[in-house]
């Protein structure tokens, strides 16, 4: 997997490197414009994280350049404007998704598994950890071969983790991905809480070889056992 | 008091003295002439008897007036020694009134073939009273008539000259910056007027001015803080997950983070409502009110579940409004989620949609909460509270753009919010 990394500013840049590169992915970065078309015509990338405000020009011609070249690589559009026009035009140049910063690791992580997989596999693999399987497409949860019911919300609780299996998950970000920011209540956290106890039992009764470890009572890793 | 009645009341005061001064004078100024008029006709008369008297001496023995208005008497010379010509006012008898009137007469001396005569002559006069009497009448008359007229042009003219100032002020009354309003400058020749609208003008340019700076800034900053903010909570994030933090420092970090957080929000939260205020949703649709509410409460039924409470949806009326998809879940969003999180838990949320208006209602630990603070900026019953202070502000803004009214009542120990389309 091939990342690159179109931001101007420094601090950002070094931040969703080292996430990125904690997930195994070749990453690559350009801090400018031209940096970035000059590399985006010789290399080619599974996904492009692209700043709209550069210094020396707008991320979004650089989209409409990369769709003119004909190439296939994954487009997230990444802007401090969260505004809705870029985003339409974003998405309507053929961005494939649009992150607001700020934005939390485990929110880029997620978008990015998710577009690649639906580029790559058409959507039709499973994401698979230890025994368990899930299909984002169908929404199927299996742990060996027995299907378990999850309703709409535990299925994206459970998806983000798998998303980001093995990397600090925190109950903001968990909360913000599956219910949305509009729930940033403190009492939000003692219901996370609740839901990934029930989600515990789940995988537990259903002999899971993975688990929900909390961490620092603040997030959750996923790991397998 | 109008300006207009203010120096009308003051003209009406300072023209009554000046008309009864002027009375004053006229009455005796007129009075002077006319006894100067008609002692010169006594003077006149006395000239004309005595001449008649030198040809006819029979008419110098007359002591009654009669017809003729003069007496002629022969005196002594011991009388008449010193005498000067006298005028003075006296009364007689008048058979056409039958009574006594005022009469000048004049009392003179005069030489014929050596003997002396007295003569007396008499002219009817104005009576005085009577003339006194006519003058307050005329002067009354004129008092009323000068009023009545200032009246009139103060009604009809100075009304008119006028104008432009109260339409000026009738729109300064409903101007409001907030919606952008315009004055419309009437043309005057009138230089008061004139430079009021000027400065007037010059005045509201500059406000508008420094309101859309302000905007605008506002606007600016939250985008500004947007990276900065984003680059702390990524490195915090980064730092968490290496593993040789104690539990120590990773719970000061974790604070840290959710301050950061509670910055995003409201950063987030100030760039939404001046994008309200700088009319950046343009974007308008039939929205199926119910359908919306019925998507937004599917996000929060877990957390009330949580909190062991459920949310009600009664629909009265299957109500479709135009209005920018993203602010109408905005508005309601942060309804319900007001609901939420201040509702009893063990209670419940109830949603009514009718054909004019929804109304959200939950039953809350606080009574009737205040009104004239609840939907301004920043207001948090809780100060300690991670909320921004801003949700409730926000649906205010939302509903004030489309003219909705969002209101709050506390009815039968339940909270109301409701907004009415």
């Amino acid at each position: 997997m091939k990342i690159l990394i179109v931001e101007d500013e420094q601090d950002m840049l070094e931040n969703i490197q080292e996430s990125l590169e904690k997930e195994a992915y070749v990453v690559e970065t350009a801090s400018n414009y031209v940096q970035a078309r000059d590399k985006i015509g010789v290399y080619s990338y599974d996904c492009i994280l692209l700043d709209i405000g550069l210094p020396d020009g707008n991320g979004l011609d650089l989209l409409k350049e990369t769709k003119k070249l004909g190439l296939r690589d994954s487009v997230i559009i990444v802007s401090a404007k969260d505004a809705l026009d870029d985003k339409l035009q974003g998405l309507k140049l053929g961005a494939d998704d649009y992150l607001p910063k700020p934005f939390h690791m485990a929110e880029l992580n997620a978008r990015i598994k998710a577009i690649v997989r639906r580029n790559q596999f058409e959507g039709k693999s499973d994401v698979e950890m230890g025994n368990l399987a899930v299909n984002p497409e169908t929404r199927r949860v299996t742990i060996d071969t027995t299907e378990i019911d999850l309703n709409r919300k535990k299925f994206d609780v459970l998806l983000y983790l798998v998303s980001n299996k093995n990397r600090l998950v925190r109950k903001a970000a968990l909360a913000e991905h599956v219910w949305g920011d509009r729930i940033d209540q403190a009492d939000s956290f003692d219901f996370i809480y609740s839901q990934i106890k029930n989600l515990r039992k789940k995988l537990e009764t259903n002999n899971a070889d993975i688990t929900i470890k909390s961490v620092y009572e603040m997030g959750y890793k996923l790991e397998v056992v | 008091m109008k300006l207009l009645n203010y120096t009308t009341t003051y003209f009406s005061i300072l023209l009554l003295v000046l008309i009864s001064i002027w009375a004053v004078l006229f009455y005796y100024a007129m009075f002077d002439e006319i006894y100067d008029s008609l002692d010169d006709g006594l003077e006149n008369q006395k000239m004309l008897v005595m001449q008649y008297a030198a040809n006819n001496p029979a008419v110098l023995d007359k002591p009654k007036f009669n017809e003729s208005g003069y007496t002629i008497k022969k005196v002594p010379f011991s009388e008449i020694n010193n005498f000067k010509d006298q005028y003075r006012d006296t009364l007689m008898y008048m058979q056409n009134e039958e009574e006594f009137e005022p009469v000048r007469l004049l009392e003179s001396v005069f030489k014929q073939d050596d003997e002396y005569y007295k003569i007396k002559i008499v002219t009817s006069m104005v009576e005085e009273d009577d003339q006194l009497h006519n003058l307050l009448i005329y002067l009354i008359v004129l008092y009323v008539v000068l009023l009545l007229s200032i009246l009139l042009l103060n009604n009809v003219f100075l009304r008119n000259v006028w104008k432009p100032f109260y339409r000026l002020m009738a729109q300064l009354k409903t101007f409001n910056i907030e919606k952008d309003g315009n004055i419309e400058f009437q043309p005057t020749n009138i230089e008061e007027f004139s430079l009021l609208n000027t400065q007037v003008e010059k005045l509201l340019e500059k406000s508008k001015q420094r309101y859309n700076d302000q905007k605008q800034f506002i606007e600016n900053a939250a985008h500004e803080l947007q990276t900065p903010l984003a680059i702390t909570i990524n490195r915090i994030e980064l730092v968490l997950e290496e593993n040789d933090l104690k539990e120590q420092q990773a719970a000061k970090l974790v604070s840290a983070l959710e301050n950061l957080e509670r910055l995003t929000r409201l950063n987030k939260s100030l760039l939404l409502l001046s994008k309200i205020d700088n009319n950046q949703f343009t974007a308008q649709e039939p929205v199926s009110i119910p359908k919306l509410i019925q998507k937004c409460v599917a996000d929060f039924t877990d957390i009330a579940a949580h909190k062991n409470m459920a949310i009600n949806v009664s629909e009265h009326s299957h109500l479709v409004i135009d209005i920018n998809m993203d602010l109408a879940i905005v508005l309601f969003t942060n309804l319900i989620k007001n609901a939420v999180s201040h509702g009893k838990p063990g209670t419940k949320v109830s949603i009514e949609i009718d054909k004019t208006s929804v109304t959200v209602q939950n039953i809350s630990e606080a009574k009737t909460l205040d009104t004239e603070r609840l939907f301004s900026r920043f207001y948090k019953k809780d100060a300690s509270s991670s909320s921004t202070g801003l949700g409730l502000a926000i649906s205010k803004a939302i509903a004030e753009k489309y003219g909705y009214r969002l209101h709050y009542f506390y009815e039968r120990d339940i909270q109301h919010f409701k907004v009415t389309f």
